[in-house]
């Protein structure tokens, strides 16, 4: 059951061949039996599940439920879930039971969908392997001496190690392609505001977005269906129709023109991965599409002007865990500043203090302009260099990221080779624009991704180029050795 | 660029961050690794361009002025345990 | 040396909205600790602002009634400081592109003339919460209220443009008529509903230069104002004529003792590193909600003094501190539509009434006597049915909840005699029994005979038990005793 399909689950639910109960305690066993070689899941949340399963057996005796009803989920534990602990793989939320729920939580819950429980992430969100998770890190299902990517490893791993139908995510500057990229999973970050973001922990507001990781293209145009909504608690939620993902899924690609811009293809890049993803784009060509040569020349400033924003953003939106009304609080402490700095020192990880000390001083007097305006003004610089290719081509595509999985520790004492881990994916969050990445082939048994960069609000193009793909390839169909 | 120990300090500070003094040589040597990173900026040319704070090119839309939270503040109050009469402690503050 | 004092005033206005600026969760006024800061309010992780639009209506209602520019676009900013009561760890709140641009606000001067304050800007941000330093709590603790966290404020910054404390007490109760009277404010300083931080600083008459400048923040009564500026004037020239100099510093004036203090310098100099918030979206005001708003703008405070001088031909003092409360001046029109005589209702409403609301510590809103039994009250007078006299103890039977006016006028049979013909007899009756008075009346010289009259008068209302109508009275005893000293000079 495990390695069906959403639209095949729901089928095989619908036709009584088995009950969501059995799916979910399916998934259950997976989890209690798989999960300890990967900690890709860190809170399972068994009873409710079950009970939720039993709910949407009885919605689909009725003959009610709709795509995603009685389907086992997991989601990241950035999303808040009511009276289930959501830690965001923080020490400081250790103890943190949200009495209310993220609306993408809410919304899978109304579609009847289940969940599983939640999933292992990088601290905060912060980071490209999820070692920095409080609860230890997540080991990629294809290698175990490997990294699953992060932020949202745990999703990634836990889509690949098929403890769950699919699971939700959030990308920052990668955190949902580069992860389902090194796990040969699809993920999807939709254009900002698509998803809102009520409920879901913020690391760098005007970057956060939510998407879905899971099997397939088609899977993910489901699950998008399901998380995409407009949201009057999220200013910056977009209220604007969302398109039947499904319905343009088969469309053909010929005459799409697919834009290959050259600096994605530098000098960082492994061969084998680019050799990998030149396949794919000789796929796609075959089904017709044209590609065609772009620039986006000011995409070397990506990753410096997203550790500007990235953590000024950071540096703010951490300020609320303080030890007074909820997280970490240290003990006995001397006075209010002790409180402060010691709550926050032993709550926080090295990574995510790294990132708020960069944030306090990029914003910090005197610094300001240098920095944090100079950073806002090449946002606009790589926001119009996409602009500009878009009135060339339909979509853009590349490698979702330099190499496949790293060993863990590889870079573990330099954050900044950390950082390069995301030069081809934060580009996109900067600039607000959808990114896909899939399964495009192995390099030396690991998976290399394929990355699929749309106009604003065109995810259907995504969806529809990344569905012909893997309709025509096999990519998305390999899986990690090890399972059954 | 790089760091000196006192602005560490005033980082540290202003983040409200206890930085251990063995560590501070390391924390300062990786952040201004990252510094060094984002230097690359300064070579952009940004002459006449405008900052672009947001994605999105729309505006901010605005609630009804209607009463639409309960009082949760038993649910929310389970979250800490320094609590007294409804109240949030915290070590004296000094003005 | 002549020294000359510089001002400038920042005005905390708490908006009278149902909500808070970002939340849904009741502004209420002296709930429950904590029972009205919701899930966004405590800032707990993955909540998000929502910007409040009766907020954004109340600024610039603001914005419209000292004629300034409004910005076709604002921008909110965070500013960020640790602070217990500041549960996001920074303040939303608006820098470089405020709601409300520049504008002015005129007031009378003690010359009988007037002067404009220019206002810099006003700008919409959040409250924070309250710390509590003493309690039942132990003495280790401050303890929070979140409540207030979240009431939307707009923040007004004026010029340098006051140069002494009454001017700047003139100013803060201009200001306070207006914002009532525009219905964005309840005006109750004592709940901190408007509060004043006030910027002073001293120079050498006739010098250019602005001198270094302390803050005394949060003042919440005008007469604390007056004081903390008088004192911390008087403290700079101090300073400075003993060859000091004046440290840049905030300073807390507690209102009880007198006493102003500096408080405690920030370690890291207040580096707020504000930028724009993410989460909020640039605020776009368009003119249909500019036009529809000035176009709803109720009258505001100099219109109404010049109405109210006009259609009641009141006094203009009378009128002016009607005007500076919106809701005195309502009460006011009240009492004048129930009786025909404008100015005796706005002596009584300014003087009877108000002295006994302020000896008894009320709000108009609580006064036991209503705008229209004071007006029944006036117009009893004025029919001649009671005395002035008489009219007090009948206001202070409404006051004790004796009853209505004309009910306590028949209990009481209060009603004055005006009846002429009784009148004569009374007079005639008690100048009878007086020969000595007539005696002593007829050998004062003319021009000082008024002064006696009061022995008469006193002795006839005596004699009516007080009924008797005494402008009547008064003109009937004249004529009586003409009659006396024409018959004697005959």
């Amino acid at each position: 059951m495990h390695n069906m399909s959403i639209a095949e689950l729901g089928l095989g639910l619908r036709s009584k061949t088995f009950s969501s109960r059995e799916l979910t305690e399916h998934f259950l066993r997976r989890i209690a039996t798989l999960n300890p070689r990967y900690n890709a899941v860190i809170t399972v949340t068994e009873e409710s599940a079950l009970a939720s399963a039993e709910r949407s057996d009885e919605q689909l005796r009725n003959g009610a439920g709709g795509d995603l009803c009685g389907i086992p989920v997991l989601h990241k534990d950035i999303f808040c879930t009511r009276n289930v602990r959501t830690s965001c793989g923080s020490k400081m939320l250790d103890n943190f039971i949200p009495p209310y729920d993220a609306t993408v939580v809410e919304n899978f819950a109304d579609a009847g969908a289940v969940m599983l429980g939640k999933t292992n992430m990088d601290e905060f969100a912060m980071g490209s392997s999820n070692e920095t998770s409080f609860y230890g890190p997540v080991k990629n299902p294809w290698d175990i001496t490997r990294v699953p990517g992060g932020s949202s490893g745990g999703s990634a791993a836990a889509v690949a190690a098929r403890l769950g139908a699919a699971a939700t995510a959030t990308d920052t500057g990668g955190s949902i392609r580069q992860p389902a990229a090194l796990c040969g999973v699809s993920g999807l970050k939709p254009t900002y505001g698509r998803v809102s973001r009520w409920g879901m922990i913020a690391f760098a507001s005007s970057l956060d977005q939510a998407g879905p990781i899971a099997k397939s293209a088609e899977d993910c145009a489901i699950l998008l269906q399901c998380m995409a909504s407009y949201d009057p608690r999220d200013s910056t939620s977009v209220e604007r129709a969302v398109p039947d993902y499904r319905a343009t899924l088969n469309d053909s690609v010929a005459g799409v023109k697919i834009g290959i811009p050259k600096e994605y293809f530098s000098d960082g890049l492994d061969p084998s991965v680019e050799a990998a993803v030149m396949d794919s784009l000789a796929a796609l060509r075959e089904l017709g599409a044209e590609l065609v040569d772009i620039s986006l020349p000011n995409s070397h400033l990506s990753v410096p002007a997203y550790y500007v924003i990235a953590p000024a953003e950071a540096s703010a939106n951490l300020s609320r865990f303080d030890g007074v009304r909820y997280g970490h609080r240290c003990d006995n402490p001397v006075d209010l500043e002790d409180m402060y700095r010691r709550s926050r020192a032993e709550g926080f990880g090295e990574e995510v203090q790294r990132r708020i000390l960069i944030g306090s001083y990029c914003l910090s007097a005197g610094y300001y302009d240098a920095y944090y305006r100079k950073a806002q003004q090449v946002r606009q610089l790589i926001r119009q260099d996409f602009v500009n290719a878009f009135e060339q081509v339909d979509i853009i595509m590349g490698p979702t990221c330099p190499s496949p999985a790293f060993k863990f520790g590889a870079k573990g004492d330099d954050p900044v080779a950390m950082y390069l881990e995301d030069i081809y994916t934060i580009a996109t969050n900067l600039a607000g624009l959808p990114g896909m990445s899939v399964p495009c082939g192995l390099v030396d048994g690991n998976p290399a991704g394929i990355q699929l960069i749309g106009n604003y609000f065109d995810e259907a193009s995504l969806l529809n180029v990344a569905h012909r793909l893997q309709q025509a390839t096999d990519w998305h169909k390999l899986q990690p050795g090890g399972l059954d | 660029m790089s760091l000196d120990k006192d602005q560490i300090h005033k980082l540290a500070t202003l983040s409200r961050i206890a930085i251990d003094e063995a560590t501070l040589e390391s924390v300062g040597e990786r952040l201004s690794a990252v510094l060094d990173l984002v230097d690359q900026l300064q070579a952009a040319d940004t002459t006449g361009v405008e900052p672009m704070a947001h994605p999105l090119q729309t505006t901010q839309k605005l609630r009804d002025d209607v009463v639409s939270e309960p009082n949760h503040q038993e649910a929310f109050q389970t979250l800490s345990d320094s609590i007294h009469d409804g109240l949030y402690l915290v070590p004296k503050v000094i003005e | 040396m002549q020294w000359e004092t510089v001002i400038g005033l920042e005005i905390h206005v708490q908006l009278a909205t149902a909500t808070k600026i970002f939340s849904g969760a009741s502004t209420r006024f002296g709930g429950a600790a904590n029972s009205q800061a919701c899930a966004i309010d405590l800032a707990m992780p993955g909540t998000l602002p929502v910007l409040n639009a009766q907020a954004v209506d109340f600024a610039l209602m603001f914005g419209l009634a000292i004629d300034a520019d409004i910005p076709m676009m604002s921008v909110f900013e965070r500013k960020n400081y640790f602070y217990p009561d500041l549960p996001k760890g920074y303040q939303t709140t608006q820098l470089d592109k405020p709601i409300v641009g520049a504008g002015r606000v005129t007031i009378a001067t003690a010359d009988g003339g007037t002067k404009e304050i220019r206002i810099h800007h006003a700008h919409l941000e959040e409250d924070a919460g309250k710390s509590l330093h003493e309690g039942d709590f132990g003495s280790q603790y401050s303890a929070i209220d979140l409540n207030r966290a979240g009431t939307p404020l707009i923040e007004i910054v004026t010029e340098p443009d006051l140069s002494n404390a009454t001017e700047a007490v003139t100013f803060a109760k201009k200001l306070h008529a207006l914002v009532t009277s525009l219905g964005i404010c309840d005006g109750r300083m004592a709940e901190g509903s408007l509060r004043f931080d006030v910027n002073v600083s001293v120079r050498p008459l006739g010098s250019e230069t602005l001198g270094t400048r302390t803050e005394t923040k949060n003042l919440n009564s005008f007469k604390f104002m007056e004081e903390a500026i008088v004192r911390e004037v008087a403290r700079q020239i101090d300073v400075l004529e003993d060859g000091g100099s004046i440290i840049q510093q905030t300073r807390l004036y507690n209102g009880d003792t007198k006493v102003a203090r500096s408080m405690r310098s920030k370690e890291e100099a207040n580096d707020y590193r504000y930028f724009p918030c993410p989460d909020l979206l640039p605020v776009v005001i368009t003119e249909a909600r500019l036009q529809r708003l000035r176009d709803a703008l109720p009258e505001l405070p100099d219109a109404r003094v010049a109405r109210l001088i006009e259609r009641y031909a009141i006094a203009a003092k009378d009128a002016q501190i009607l005007a500076s409360d919106v809701a005195l001046a309502n009460y006011f029109e009240t009492v004048a539509k129930h009786c025909d005589d404008p100015r005796l209702a706005a002596n009584w409403t300014t003087g009877e009434l108000i002295g006994r609301l302020n000896g008894e510590g009320l709000e108009l809103a609580e006064s036991p006597i209503d705008a229209e039994q004071l007006g029944i009250l006036i117009q009893r007078i004025g029919d001649q049915t009671i005395s002035g006299k008489m009219a007090k103890q009948v206001f202070d039977g409404v006051w004790s909840g004796a009853g209505e006016v004309d009910q306590i006028i028949k209990e009481r049979g209060l009603k004055q005699v005006s009846d002429s013909g009784a009148l004569e007899q009374l007079v005639a009756d008690v100048l009878a029994k007086n020969p000595a008075m007539i005696d002593d009346y007829l050998a004062t010289e003319e021009g000082r005979r008024k002064k006696k009259l009061g022995g008469f008068m006193g002795q006839i209302m005596q004699a009516s038990k007080g009924q008797a109508n005494p402008q009547q009275v008064n003109q009937i005893l004249l004529a009586q005793l003409q009659s006396l000293i024409q018959s004697r000079g005959d």
